[in-house]
């Protein structure tokens, strides 16, 4: 068994990853479809990638996308790493138990919930419904991601730095800038990257707490299918897949390489 | 060094009534919880000692390391530096530095910016700190290591970069908690003797916390052995080892017999035990062990002979005995004396002669005799 692939494992894991990646393959090929049937395949072309660029609907859906998915979690990281901080650090609160039960409580919150609870907020407190409103929201559900993310950075954070940083005259708040944000802020960016990603997918809550002028792009891409599935809609979404993929193997090649001259550099300081 | 001895052997500032104690904790108490780690403990530290608190985990000595630079406040009692009272007083405006267990360097900083972290915090100018650094790092001899970063370094490294950098500061008091805890067996014993020449070449107060008694008994001027949150006893290396004041005290450093008994006859100098099978000892250094008292006599191992004969008569302290188990380790062969009364008696002999026919073997009629001040009366 160990090392050698049986005809049975093969087969699973041709199964598995087909049942994974069929669909995906399928789609970024028929972006590539000269027909406008989706279904027929009329030879090899690029025109939908063109055509692309002058679906101006589109294009500002993916503005909109884009500007929603920075402001929000950019906000959101920095409410999570100060929720992750309290949880972790002021453990001996009245009530702890409860407040970090609240703080995950939305991870498993089903989103039509999350949605409309946000939206009759917002009716009722009369803010009109638009970029801000799908920001808020975003804000509210990838702000738990972050908080898990950076909380677990933190429980195996090293306390005695800390103390070493105060012991050497520096102040609890440059403590916190000096110290403990540089060494969380891997776990910062990772969850910075997840809120991120959260939003630019976030189909169900936006559509709940969006208004006129506010449209993103899963939403726009929804009302399209709608319609009929589109070849231009294929090549967007190839396009998305390729930021995406870009962006995690990014993050995978540079953890790797740091990991291995972290190793290499503790071996050669045990030789001496 | 060649005068360290000398210095060594005439710094006592505990034996001068005119002197001031440094660091003074008065009847402090830490309590966590229903725990109590430090309990109505009252110390003395002069300056420029070298002071060692010893005792196992969870005796509390750590918590009182970590009261001294401000990262917990005592229960109740004071603890005063330089006669001021240090309560209140946040860890970062404390002048005492610590060196930590774990090194606690700053992953993301190299060498050089580990050693001016506390430095910049008091914004000293760029071109002292600069000098300064490079001082640090010639004392420990890491200069050509100053761009590493702490994870390319060996634990030895490691060490010596957070040794420089808690001295960095020329604190008033450097406290080191199990300094050399994580270092192997040969780069602790000579780190000890870097770390005493280090104290005498800068001339500051150390305070070191450890659970190794031989790391105590080299480097430290007076050592506090403590246990359940309290001193047992404040004392030299050498009174440490040979009056010990108590039962804990003798069991905790090194090897030890203890003899339980009654003393039967008392004159002011000498006393005379009787044990539980009936054989009489008669010692001296009883101190204040009335008449009629239950008492432990502790002898160290090296202080009891061993012979193959009976002694000659006249021969103070002698007992009878069977070679119970024995174990040669090369400079020395350590004794187990199986007394007539069942108790066994650990002995230790200097190979001082290289291994003749006659030694003694397993099962051998062997006897054991001491001096009387060869040990010590132990009432507590």
């Amino acid at each position: 068994m160990q090392g050698q692939l049986s005809r049975f494992n093969i087969s699973a894991l041709v199964l598995g990853f087909s049942f994974l990646y069929l669909p995906i393959i399928l789609l970024i090929i028929y972006s590539f479809n000269d027909s406008r049937l989706v279904t027929v395949w009329g030879g090899f072309s690029t025109r939908w990638y063109v055509s692309l660029l002058s679906n101006q609907q589109l294009l500002d859906a993916a503005w909109v996308t884009a500007r929603i998915a920075f402001v929000s979690a950019t906000v959101a990281t920095v409410l999570g790493t100060l929720a992750a901080l309290a949880l972790t650090r002021y453990t001996r609160f009245r009530g702890r138990f409860l407040f970090s039960g609240m703080v995950f409580a939305p991870l498993v919150m089903p989103e039509v919930i999350t949605g409309l609870s946000l939206l009759l907020l917002f009716v009722a407190i009369g803010l009109d419904r638009g970029f801000l409103t799908v920001t808020l929201a975003h804000i509210t559900f990838t702000m738990c991601f972050v908080a898990v993310v950076v909380q677990s950075r933190l429980m195996s954070f090293d306390r005695s730095l800390e103390e070493a940083a105060m012991d050497l005259g520096a102040t609890p708040v440059r403590t916190f800038f000096q110290v403990t944000l540089p060494v969380i802020l891997p776990a910062i960016v990772s969850g910075w990257m997840l809120a991120f990603t959260l939003s630019l997918d976030d189909l169900v809550i936006a559509s709940f707490t969006s208004g006129p002028g506010a449209t993103t792009l899963p939403m726009r891409i929804y009302s399209q299918v709608r319609l009929g599935v589109t070849p231009e809609i294929n090549a967007v979404c190839t396009l998305l897949i390729v930021v995406v993929t870009a962006g995690v193997l990014t993050a995978a090649v540079v953890n790797k390489r740091r990991d291995v001259q972290r190793q290499r550099d503790e071996q050669a300081a045990q030789r001496g | 060094m060649k005068s360290l001895g000398s210095i060594r052997r005439s710094f006592a500032p505990w034996n001068d009534p005119e002197a001031r104690p440094y660091i003074v904790f008065e009847n402090v108490t830490k309590r966590f919880g229903d725990f109590t780690a430090v309990n109505d403990l009252s110390l003395d530290i002069y300056e420029r000692e070298f002071f060692a608190l010893l005792g196992a985990s969870g005796c509390g000595k750590s918590t009182l390391l970590r009261m001294l630079a401000g990262f917990e406040e005592p229960t109740s009692g004071r603890i005063l530096l330089e006669g001021q009272d240090l309560r209140g007083i946040p860890p970062y405006r404390r002048p005492v530095n610590m060196m930590f267990q774990s090194y606690a360097l700053f992953p993301h900083m190299t060498v050089e910016a580990n050693i001016a972290f506390g430095l910049k915090q008091d914004g000293m100018p760029k071109a002292d700190i600069e000098a300064r650094v490079a001082e640090m790092l010639k004392l420990v001899r890491l200069e050509q290591f100053a761009r590493r970063k702490p994870h390319q370094l060996s634990g030895g490294q490691r060490q010596r970069v957070a040794l420089a950098r808690s001295v960095a500061k020329r604190p008033k008091v450097l406290l080191l908690d199990e300094p050399l805890g994580a270092l192997d067996k040969k780069l602790r014993e000579a780190t000890q003797f870097e770390l005493m020449d280090l104290q005498q070449e800068l001339g500051l107060t150390f305070v070191v916390v450890t659970h190794d008694q031989e790391e105590a008994m080299t480097m430290a001027d007076r050592i506090a052995i403590m246990d359940k949150g309290q001193v047992m006893q404040v004392a030299t290396p050498a009174e440490v080892y040979e009056a010990p004041t108590s039962r804990f005290v003798a069991d905790f450093v090194g090897n030890v017999n203890m003899l339980e008994g009654t003393v039967a006859e008392r004159s002011e100098k000498t006393a005379t035990i009787t044990g539980a099978s009936g054989a009489r000892i008669v010692v001296e250094n009883a101190g204040d062990a009335a008449a009629g008292s239950e008492v432990a006599f502790a002898i160290r191992p090296e202080k009891i002979k061993v012979s193959s004969r009976p002694p000659a008569a006249g021969v103070p302290n002698v007992m009878e005995g069977e070679i119970w188990d024995l174990a040669y380790l090369g400079d020395m062969t350590v004794y187990h004396v199986k007394l007539s009364d069942g108790q066994v008696v650990k002995a230790s002999a200097l190979n001082s002669a290289r291994i003749t026919e006659d030694q003694l073997s397993w099962n051998d009629k062997a006897w054991i005799s001491f001096a009387p001040d060869a040990g010590v009366v132990l009432t507590r």
